[in-house]
């Protein structure tokens, strides 16, 4: 047998309060040492105060020739932003 | 993290890109041209592919083999700080051939596949590490001279335009902020320590100077693949800018330990307000690529001994993990 | 010589209407003194000499994570060392710093336990060690924040957390080898059948010790030794293998009576200090 082991998908809570960043990957055999092997590579610094693991495998992501159809239709839609509406500027706290 | 440019001119790439979607390929020169980045699923030409794979390979071997020079002192660091210090800084290095083994693999070639290119005696890495380190003061003209050398390659690459290994040298230029330091300081300790002290300084500056230039690869005349490269933004320098840049910021903090770079042909040249110097022995270079390099066989068999050493325990660990999956689903 | 700050009357005043409570505990410390510095001598030892194994495989691990794994109990026990040596030098009060004590000491003056010194063998046998030693050195540590020595109390609070992390990353190992393929089974069984005869010294307790028990300073090793034996057998059965038969202990390594081990390993750590008394580095 001459396999490698899986790859897993680090992310780390860098404080209380953000949310899980993905800071790179490991290689390990199971769950348990996915988690280990990650604090061992990327939380030699104090980089986190909490992990997550997933099997790289289990990742489902968008295909990017689909860029255009899945993410071109959010560009004209600018009344979804605050900048888009017109305030007189005496009018306060809106 | 040390990266060399080794590889002899291609000229199936020529071919492959050649082959190319024209529009497709005309759309990827745009993108990087304008800076953006390519990630793992977008289109990229063949070419690119495999010269990022042999780039990111090889420098991710090439910080694996580098733990071996420094390993070698490890039991032998001179007091607890220091062990301390050149530990964490020797397992960096493998942390970077980690991240960098990982960007690679995101190109489609599995970790497995590169160690055994690098097993095999395919695969190159650094020449700097095919040299031996003698005395304690290797370990200080090592952190020096050849970290130093690898910040001015490397720092550049944080930009590059292959995204998971422009986010892999980031994080690496960070950690590797303090390996420079520690280095100098330890030459500092020896060029103002005893008279022992101070000719293992010397001595260690003399043998590390010259292939610490080398590190930066062959000179830009004889470097076919560097426009493409730079055109891809996977290099960001030239190698002869790059040797100058270095030897411009080195030659001054050599003087103040009070040590001689050994280069009689080393002089100031006020007109081009750097460094002249004496040519590389190329042909010591192109020895040591070739794989002849003094220590190579000894780095070569460290790799696989502990590889085929531990072929047991990935195994196991697999197999665990199976019965525990059998067990699971019953 | 700087003049001191001047005792005000408000300030005797305030002395006065104290609290009379608590006692000087200093002078009662300070009659162990002796023996907490051999105390801290041999944790120190144990440490730095685990510490200096645990170098040896840098770079040469079976996987890329684990080099980097190993490498970071390293660096915990070689801070570990650092900590507790120097505090034992500063006890002793010869002028010796943790780098005299880690340099400059023969095998006789080692106090390290013998398991710690065996040479690492193959990744079963260094799990192995590593198990039955960090299980030990948990509750060790765990025991001893609660000591009278302050110093020596705030040490195993930093260290307790570093430690019993070893102890659960080595005891997962000792799963995966023991239930493994067959051949790191069996691999797992010689590792562990090396180390076994070294198990009862870490539990050893001699004068010194029960001395610094009774003054609430040092842990009753003794007592630890059930709870050992449940984790031990608890990851032994996970791991589906048999518990070791106990033979015959070999101890000695608190009185300096070491394996031949030791003396190879000190030749090379000690090497550089040695062949250059006057440098520093």
């Amino acid at each position: 047998m001459n396999r490698d082991w899986p790859l897993w998908e680090v992310f780390v809570r860098s404080r209380g309060g953000l949310s899980h960043k993905h800071v790179g990957s490991v290689h390990a055999p199971d769950s348990e040492l996915a988690v280990r092997h990650a604090r061992d590579t990327y939380t030699r610094r104090m980089e986190g105060v909490s992990l997550w693991v997933v099997k790289s495998a289990d990742i489902v992501a968008s295909d990017p020739d689909q860029a255009g159809p899945m993410f071109a239709p959010a560009e004209d839609k600018v009344y979804r932003h605050p900048t888009f509406y017109e305030i007189p500027p005496e009018v306060k706290h809106i | 993290m040390y990266t060399t440019e080794m590889g002899k001119p291609d000229p199936a790439k020529v071919a492959s890109i050649g082959g190319e979607d024209p529009a497709l390929l005309e759309a990827f020169e745009a993108r990087v041209a304008a800076d953006e980045f390519i990630e793992p699923k977008d289109w990229m030409p063949d070419a690119y592919r495999r010269t990022l794979v042999r780039q990111i390979s090889q420098h991710a071997h090439s910080e694996i083999v580098g733990m071996l020079p420094e390993g070698n002192w490890l039991t032998r660091a001179p007091s607890l700080r220091r062990k301390a210090v050149l530990l964490a800084k020797v397992q960096d290095e493998g942390g970077h051939g980690l991240y960098l083994y990982c960007a690679a693999e995101t190109l489609g070639t599995s970790r497995e596949q590169m160690i055994e290119a690098l097993h095999s005696g395919k695969a190159k890495y650094s020449t700097i590490f095919n040299y031996p380190t003698l005395t304690w003061a290797d370990i200080g003209a090592i952190g020096w001279l050849v970290d130093g050398a690898a910040i001015m390659n490397q720092v550049p690459l944080q930009r590059t335009s292959y995204g998971p290994y422009a986010r892999a040298m980031v994080k690496v230029c960070k950690e590797e902020s303090f390996h420079q330091r520690q280095g100098y300081e330890i030459m500092i300790a020896m060029a103002n320590g005893t008279p022992e002290q101070k000719a293992m300084a010397q001595d260690a500056l003399n043998r590390w100077w010259w292939p610490s230039l080398m590190m930066f690869g062959p000179s830009d005349e004889n470097s076919p693949n560097t426009a493409q490269s730079m055109r891809w933004r996977i290099k960001r320098d030239t190698n002869d800018e790059l040797r100058q840049k270095f030897v411009d910021i080195t030659v001054p903090q050599a003087e103040f330990l009070g040590l001689t770079v050994p280069d009689p042909d080393l002089v100031w040249n006020e007109a081009k307000g750097g460094y002249d110097f004496g040519e590389v022995d190329w042909e010591e270079f192109y020895a040591v690529v070739r794989g002849e390099g003094p220590v190579a066989k000894e780095r070569m068999e460290a790799r696989r001994k502990a590889w085929d050493d531990g072929a047991w325990v990935r195994e196991a660990a697999l197999a665990h993990e199976a019965k525990r999956t059998a067990r699971a689903a019953a | 010589m700087p003049s001191l700050p001047t005792i005000q009357p408000e300030d005797v005043a305030t002395a006065e209407r104290a609290s009379h409570a608590g006692n000087f505990d200093a002078p009662a410390l300070d009659q162990h003194r002796d023996a907490i510095a051999d105390y801290a001598l041999r944790l120190g030892d144990d440490a730095l000499i685990l510490g200096q194994r645990l170098t040896e495989w840098c770079g040469h691990a079976p996987q890329l994570e684990i080099d980097l794994s190993l490498a970071n109990l390293g660096l915990d026990l070689i801070g570990q060392a650092t900590l507790l040596l120097g505090l034992a030098g500063e006890l002793e009060g010869q002028g010796r710093d943790a780098d005299a004590l880690a340099f400059h000491r023969d095998v006789l003056a080692f106090r390290n336990c013998l398991m710690v010194e065996q040479p690492n063998g193959d990744f079963a046998r260094t799990i192995a060690r590593q198990f039955l030693f960090s299980t030990y050195q948990a509750a060790l540590y765990e025991a001893l924040q609660h000591s009278a020595a302050p110093r020596l109390a705030e040490i195993a609070a930093k260290a307790v957390k570093e430690v019993r992390y070893h102890a659960d990353l080595a005891a997962d190992w000792v799963i995966r080898l023991g239930d493994g393929s067959e051949e790191s089974r069996q691999r797992m069984i010689d590792g562990l059948d090396w180390h076994w005869r070294f198990v009862d010294e870490l539990f050893q307790m001699d004068a010194v010790e029960q001395a610094l028990v009774d003054a609430a300073i040092g842990v009753d090793k003794a007592a630890l030794r059930p709870g050992f034996d449940d984790v031990v057998g608890r990851v032994l059965t996970n791991a589906t293998l048999p518990l070791p038969v106990y033979p015959r202990a070999v101890v000695g390594g608190r009185k300096g009576h070491h394996s031949e081990h030791l003396g190879h390993l000190l030749a090379v750590m000690q090497f550089l200090p040695r062949a250059y008394p006057d440098a520093t580095w």
